[in-house]
């Protein structure tokens, strides 16, 4: 039971992330920008959290809580949108390929993350030696009352830090947003026929670049929830960030883009990836191999819809194709 | 300016590049409560024009007079303000939204309603000028007709009182014309203007009130309909005097070329798109496929060419013209088939998806069909010859033969493909479409072409949509319907009427 309980735990921790990612993807891709720049965006908003909240914890006598978390919501949040605008002024505005715009960004994210990232940690004093222990606990304080619940229950749903449950809202929020409103519905006509939004009189640029801007900066609050509550408030130029980026993009993949599944997928991608760590009798290397289990789900699940052929299951039909009204 | 002028386009031009001039001082008027004809050759710039009033491109001059206002559109969302909306060729449907949910895009936040309010909307539009829709149905589960209907719908639930209508029966049978045809008639009765643009003569006279003809982007004149006639309207399209006999000869002793027998196919998604269909072609005739469109016109055509795979139990014999040689074309691949002389000369909806490369110019797409010509270096002189020989017998209209097909207007890009196809001297030619979208001076080309291999004793099989042209051309014709082979008549003898209730009642099994 302790070992289905920490594996839960860290699943849900682990899946966090990811569904910030995928869930921000998700509302890019409804636009039709396929943004393969998720890992470097998430890079991006990781370390700009990091970089605003070390600032101010170091230049202030007695930083507040309060403060601390705001500005590293801010940066995350705005340096993550930047990021999205970079990709949209591309891909939108000159009509360069989706598909090599993401990955540069992706190249482009890491690099300026990891270099500012050692930056800071010269700032504090040496490798590994950056701590902002005041934001970082700050994202970590559970919810008010709920998280006192004792026994197997509170552990189990009521032990994480508050923006646990801000990605599950953001997700149902994103599931009603596209499917009950009619912005939303307006946006996902732009992602599966932009011609045809268009002639409706739809803004069809503009809903590009707000969708992946908001988009991109969803999946940023990803990257400063792994940098603040995954590893404390501390940074290492390991590369984990990229991994859960493309992870993130493999579950939207996975959730037919609907952000409610992402939810659960997130938790069941989490799941999938601790699991050799309560499987007995690993070695190094075999870990490695039950590490990619989350890809072969992904693989099974396109297996699954191509089967299927239910055209809902599709991804967004205009998906990475740039739009020129005057195109002939 | 009069009161019942409801729109008024004036000294209009627009240019793409510095090259193509689509519309030159164009000037044009429509009254309210009439039916107008927008009447034209292919690439002569009417769907330019139009764009124009529906906010999809600017003119570089001219201006725009609604009622009697001069106004700007400079979108979409402009024209509908001004209660003007397009009916476009391809369809502006989002294939996995409902009915409904087609209709609510785009909308202003101040008409914003609920989902059933929208529904109900609907139902009141069908009721009025006798459409009918089905609210909750997704776009993809529609049928043409359907989804044209949805469009005319959508346009004037977002209160259109100037239709325009882009080539609206392209792709519908007779009997769904003369619907779409009364509801048009309701529309007008209730005041709305209707342009509608066309380059098939004989709805002109049945529809229109007024005719306007444009020529090479030019303004030609607008007269009354009830003065016109065919041979008048066709001469103020093409600007000189053309015969408009079709010309049929027949062949004697004719030779069975292929015989398809039990040919059956599954499409993508597993259901059967080509059902147990057995007829013979012979060499020396032209057979018609006549069909809505999706009754298994392209799975005959791409199961015979090796392009789709056929069911078991499934034959195609081929007939080799100078030996008399059977052989079975199933199971082979394209590549074989083709050496055998089957060609497929196939104009899908985007006439560039299948067969030519749109980034290529027309040299480098002839050459598609003789790379594997040379042993290390393709041979590039052939195919230079035979692009220049194309662009000069068929007046294919291009800067030079470098330049990317997909820059060239719908017609010359087919004259392109057909043309390739011919000369490639096969003995079995199947041509889709081949006229789709053309105007009459090329289509009447292309006829040629193909009774001159019919007259070669090439066995040419003919997939079209204008039924008038199919009784004119054809020697029989196979009718397709929902994926079998709903009879064969002969073309000679045969009505409109008979092939139009083949295409649309499919007969039981024993009848």
């Amino acid at each position: 039971m302790t070992g289905f309980i920490s594996l839960f735990q860290a699943a849900v921790v682990f899946g966090t992330v990811i569904m910030f990612g995928a869930v921000g993807e998700i509302i890019t891709e409804k636009s039709g920008n396929l943004n393969l720049g998720v890992p470097g965006i998430m890079y991006l908003g990781g370390i700009a959290s990091l970089a605003g909240s070390f600032m101010y914890e170091n230049y202030t006598e007695n930083p507040s809580t309060f403060i601390c978390v705001v500005i590293a919501l801010v940066c995350a949040f705005v340096a993550a949108a930047l990021g999205g605008l970079i990709y949209s002024f591309l891909t939108i505005t000159l009509r360069a390929n989706q598909n090599v715009t993401g990955l540069t960004l992706t190249i482009f994210g890491s690099g300026v993350a990891n270099f500012f990232g050692g930056s800071l940690n010269k700032l504090a004093g040496g490798v590994g030696q950056i701590s902002v222990a005041a934001t970082s606990s700050g994202f970590r304080a559970g919810l008010p009352l709920l998280s006192r619940i004792e026994g197997p229950i509170g552990k189990l749903f009521f032990n994480y830090g508050w923006l646990v449950y801000v990605a599950i809202v953001i997700a149902i929020l994103a599931q009603w947003y596209l499917n009950r409103t009619r912005t939303g519905l307006n946006l996902r006509a732009v992602g599966e026929n932009p011609a045809t939004a268009d002639a409706a009189g739809i803004n069809v640029t503009a809903y590009k670049y707000f969708a992946t801007c908001i988009g991109a900066g969803i999946s940023g609050l990803g990257g400063m929830f792994y940098v603040m509550d995954y590893t404390k408030g501390t940074w290492a130029n390991d590369g984990t960030i990229e991994n859960l980026g493309w992870l993130a993009v493999a579950l939207v993949i996975f959730t037919t883009w609907r952000p409610k599944n992402a939810i659960w997928g997130a938790y069941l991608f989490g799941i999938l990836y601790w699991a050799y760590f309560y499987i007995a009798g690993l070695t190094r290397s075999s870990q490695e191999i039950f590490k990619m289990l989350p890809y072969v789900v992904t693989i099974i699940v396109l297996i699954m819809i191509s089967l299927r052929k239910k055209r809902e299951n599709q991804p967004p039909e205009a998906l990475g194709l740039a739009y020129f009204r005057e195109d002939r | 300016m009069e009161n019942n002028v409801a729109v008024r386009m004036q000294h209009i031009t627009k240019a793409f590049g510095t090259k193509v001039v689509a519309n030159k001082d164009v000037t044009l008027e429509i009254e309210k409560g009439e039916i107008l004809a927008l009447l034209g050759e292919n690439g002569s710039g009417k769907t330019t024009l139009m764009n124009m009033l529906s906010g999809i491109y600017h003119p570089d001059s001219g201006e725009i007079f609604v009622d009697g206002k001069e106004v700007h559109i400079e979108s979409p969302k402009d024209a509908y303000a001004l209660g003007i909306g397009m009916i476009h060729q391809h369809f502006k449907l989002v294939d996995v939204f409902t009915a409904t949910e087609n209709v609510a895009l785009g909308m202003d936040k101040s008409k914003a309603k609920n989902r059933n309010a929208i529904a109900k909307g609907i139902k009141e539009i069908c009721d009025r000028y006798g459409f009918s829709v089905s609210t909750d149905r997704k776009v993809y589960n529609m049928s043409v007709s359907q989804k044209q209907t949805l469009e005319i719908v959508k346009t004037l639930y977002r209160g259109a009182n100037i239709l325009i209508l882009d080539e609206p029966t392209a792709v519908l049978t007779p009997q769904e014309t003369d619907k779409l045809f009364d509801v048009l008639r309701n529309m007008k009765a209730d005041g709305k203007s209707i342009i509608i643009i066309t380059h098939k003569l004989h709805e002109v006279l049945a529809i229109s009130d007024r005719v306007s003809i444009l020529r090479k982007g030019e303004f030609i004149g607008t007269v009354p309909t009830k003065e016109a006639t065919v041979q008048s309207l066709t001469e103020m399209m093409v600007g000189q005097k053309v015969v408009l006999d079709i010309e049929r000869p027949l062949i004697e002793n004719k030779k069975k070329r292929l015989v398809v027998s039990h040919l059956s196919c599954l499409n993508k998604y597993g259901v059967r798109s080509l059902d147990d269909v057995s007829f013979d072609a012979y060499g020396g005739e032209i057979l018609g496929v006549a069909g809505i469109s999706g009754s298994g016109q392209k799975a005959l055509l791409e199961s015979i060419a090796g392009l789709q795979e056929a069911q078991d139990g499934s034959s195609v014999k081929f007939i080799d013209p100078k030996t008399g040689e059977e052989s079975e074309l199933v199971g082979k691949n394209v590549l074989q088939i083709k050496q055998m002389g089957v060609a497929l000369s196939f104009v899908p909806e985007d006439r560039l998806g299948m067969g030519l490369v749109g980034s290529m110019g027309m040299t480098d797409n002839m050459m598609l069909k003789s790379y594997q010509k040379g042993v290390v270096f393709a041979d590039r002189k052939t195919p230079k010859n035979l692009a220049n020989q194309v662009k000069d017998e068929l007046e294919v209209v291009t800067p030079s033969i470098q330049t990317p097909v997909r820059k060239l207007s719908g017609g010359n890009v087919q004259k392109v493909l057909v043309g390739r196809e011919i000369a490639a001297e096969p003995s079995v030619l199947m041509a889709a479409y081949a006229v789709r979208g053309l105007d009459i001076n090329t289509s009447y080309t292309i006829y040629r072409l193909l009774n001159e291999q019919k007259k070669k004793g090439v066995a040419v099989i003919y997939v079209g949509e204008d039924l008038d042209v199919l009784l004119a051309l054809c020697d029989r014709i196979a009718v397709l319907c929902a994926g079998r082979l709903n009879g064969i008549v002969d073309a000679r003898t045969t009505t409109k009427e008979e092939v139009g209730i083949l295409m649309t009642n499919l007969r039981k099994e024993g009848e």
